[in-house]
């Protein structure tokens, strides 16, 4: 049982504090529609989307009344196209085409999964499907790539590395009429997990079931209010405060998770005990860093903050949840974040400081817009920077940045919504080419070896 | 199924009264009321019981929030279920 003063707690940071669900999203097999063709198994494609999440949106926004708690992104996930385009790798673009279709008929915000796993190394019909995204994502307004090129397993596959620093680049270039937007639909992973809830890295993992539903969970705004009330707590009584906060997060997600995959007669997969911002005043991971006592997120102390905020958000949501996965951590997309977008805009927070973040929180380099004009190879070795900390710290790690053409450092990009808006950060000069030309794969570390 | 209304706002006459009323009508049972007043602020929390509901649950949340418009209060109806897993292990 419960009492009026919890009743009115929760009230309140629904009401107050941005407590949501972040996304419901629904993962989905495709394996079923690989057909003769491209275009006959596009059909498919498209038929088993429009059958199988017919009933998302509606079911969603109905759990929301009931429950009085908003549920902000209804999402799809799917096997990565690229296996299922197998046999005809360069027409790729007709199933994400499909795919892009049918979200935007059911009212879905974003659909996850035109997506290759070349970790170890990229196949014929990998390479020939790397070469349709910057097109596909041109051509489609809700679809989200994401490419796996390395893994603690099995080492860093430079040849993808490479490439993918190509292909950011030829995507901000045919959507550079919108600021490079094709690039915030677009993460290069280590470590990629299977059961994601979120964009742009979300993916039917091949070991899922056929229909599964994922939830990922937010709320900074309640962590920080939580926190606003022990302004001299000490570090261990901060943690503890955010233990607790995150337990109550999470129930909120593991409830809906639980009745949504009732109502829509699929499996419930995971809660990914998740801190998510939006650039919403009230909504923001660095405003928790700074209530913690920094003066602006990116000065030093942040990683150490990060670190504990990511480490007590796992433990809390843990005890709150059957089943946890996805990447369950803080997130720290520069765009996505009002704190963050301030410290950028304040020249507080840099590249640098952002990569040292990434190797305590869930994700990585995540909706950071740097120069136009900056070079391919810069664009990999950044990548395979986030690649080989992923790689050697067994964790996901990933690149989500937007070459802004025709900007340079200083100027701003603003995608709108959820996406944000970001100034554009400076990026080191020197020329890491030589080494990202020479190819290969960066061997699996040591401690890979547990068979 | 069990539900719970929040009401909350500026004090006044009637509020009880006329939720209350309200919740007849659709055939809602109470099954527990508490209310507090601060200042003048008002905050009552009902639990209630909406199997036998004469309309579904978004009617009746929708005649809910109609009637808060009409009184000048917040009135809210949500599922039990998110409030026990929150505050409960």
């Amino acid at each position: 049982m419960f009492n009026k003063n919890q009743v009115l707690e929760t009230i309140e940071m629904v009401e107050k504090e941005h407590l949501d669900i972040r996304t419901v999203t629904l993962g989905l097999s495709l394996l079923s529609c690989v057909r003769a063709s491209a275009a006959q198994t596009a059909r498919a494609v498209y038929d088993l989307v429009m059958k199988k999440a017919e009933k998302l949106v509606p079911t969603v926004d109905a759990l929301s009344r009931e429950y009085g708690i908003p549920i902000v992104n209804k999402r799809v996930s799917v096997t990565p196209v690229s296996l299922i385009t197998a046999a005809f790798p360069r027409e790729s673009g007709l199933v994400g085409r499909a795919l892009d279709d049918a979200a935007t008929a059911l009212g879905i915000d974003f659909l996850g999964g035109y997506s290759a796993l070349v970790h170890k190394g990229t196949a014929d019909y990998e390479a020939a499907f790397l070469d349709t995204i910057p097109q596909t994502l041109a051509q489609t307004s809700r679809l989200c790539a994401s490419v796996n090129v390395g893994s603690t397993r099995s080492g860093v596959n430079i040849d993808a590395v490479r490439r993918m620093g190509e292909i950011v680049k030829e995507t901000a270039a045919l959507t550079a009429d919108r600021d490079g937007v094709g690039c915030a639909k677009l993460v290069v992973f280590c470590n990629a997990v299977e059961d994601n809830p979120f964009m742009a890295g979300a993916f039917h993992g091949v070991g899922e079931g056929d229909t599964v539903i994922n939830v990922g969970v937010s709320g900074p705004g309640v962590v920080r209010h939580a926190l606003s009330f022990a302004p001299d707590a000490d570090l261990t009584e901060s943690a503890e405060i955010i233990k607790r906060t995150a337990f109550k997060i999470t129930r909120a997600g593991q409830l809906i998770a639980r009745e949504a995959a009732d109502r829509l007669g699929a499996r419930f997969g995971i809660v990914d005990l998740s801190l998510a911002p939006t650039p919403a005043r009230g909504d923001s991971v660095a405003h928790i860093l700074e209530e913690l006592g920094l003066s602006v997120v990116g000065c030093h102390g942040t990683t150490a903050a990060l670190a504990m905020l990511n480490d007590a958000v796992k433990k809390g949501g843990v005890m709150a949840s059957s089943r946890v996965g996805g990447l369950s951590g803080a997130f720290i997309p520069v765009s996505e974040d009002i704190g963050m977008i301030e410290a950028a805009e304040a020249g507080q927070i840099s590249l640098d400081k952002l990569e040292a973040m990434t190797c305590v929180c869930s994700v990585g380099l995540d909706m950071i817009a740097i120069p136009g004009d900056t070079p391919a190879p810069t664009i990999s070795a950044m990548i395979a920077d986030e690649a080989a900390i992923g790689m050697i710290n067994a964790k996901t790690t990933a690149v989500r940045v937007i070459p802004a053409p025709n900007k340079g450092v200083g100027d701003v990009v603003n995608f709108g919504g959820l996406l944000g808006r970001a100034p554009v950060l400076p990026v080191h000069g020197g020329d890491a080419s030589k080494f990202i030309g020479r190819g290969g794969l960066i061997p699996a570390p040591i401690h890979s070896f547990k068979n | 199924m069990r539900a719970v209304v929040t009401v909350t706002g500026t004090d006044r006459t009637g509020v009880v009264y006329h939720v209350s009323g309200l919740l007849y009508r659709h055939n809602v049972n109470i099954e527990d009321v508490s209310q507090t007043i601060l200042g003048d602020q008002f905050a009552m929390m009902m639990m209630v019981d909406i199997s036998q509901c004469t309309v579904g649950f978004s009617a009746l949340a929708e005649a809910l929030q109609t009637l808060g418009e009409e009184i000048g209060m917040n009135i809210r109806i949500q599922h039990e279920g998110l409030f026990d897993a929150m505050h409960n292990v």
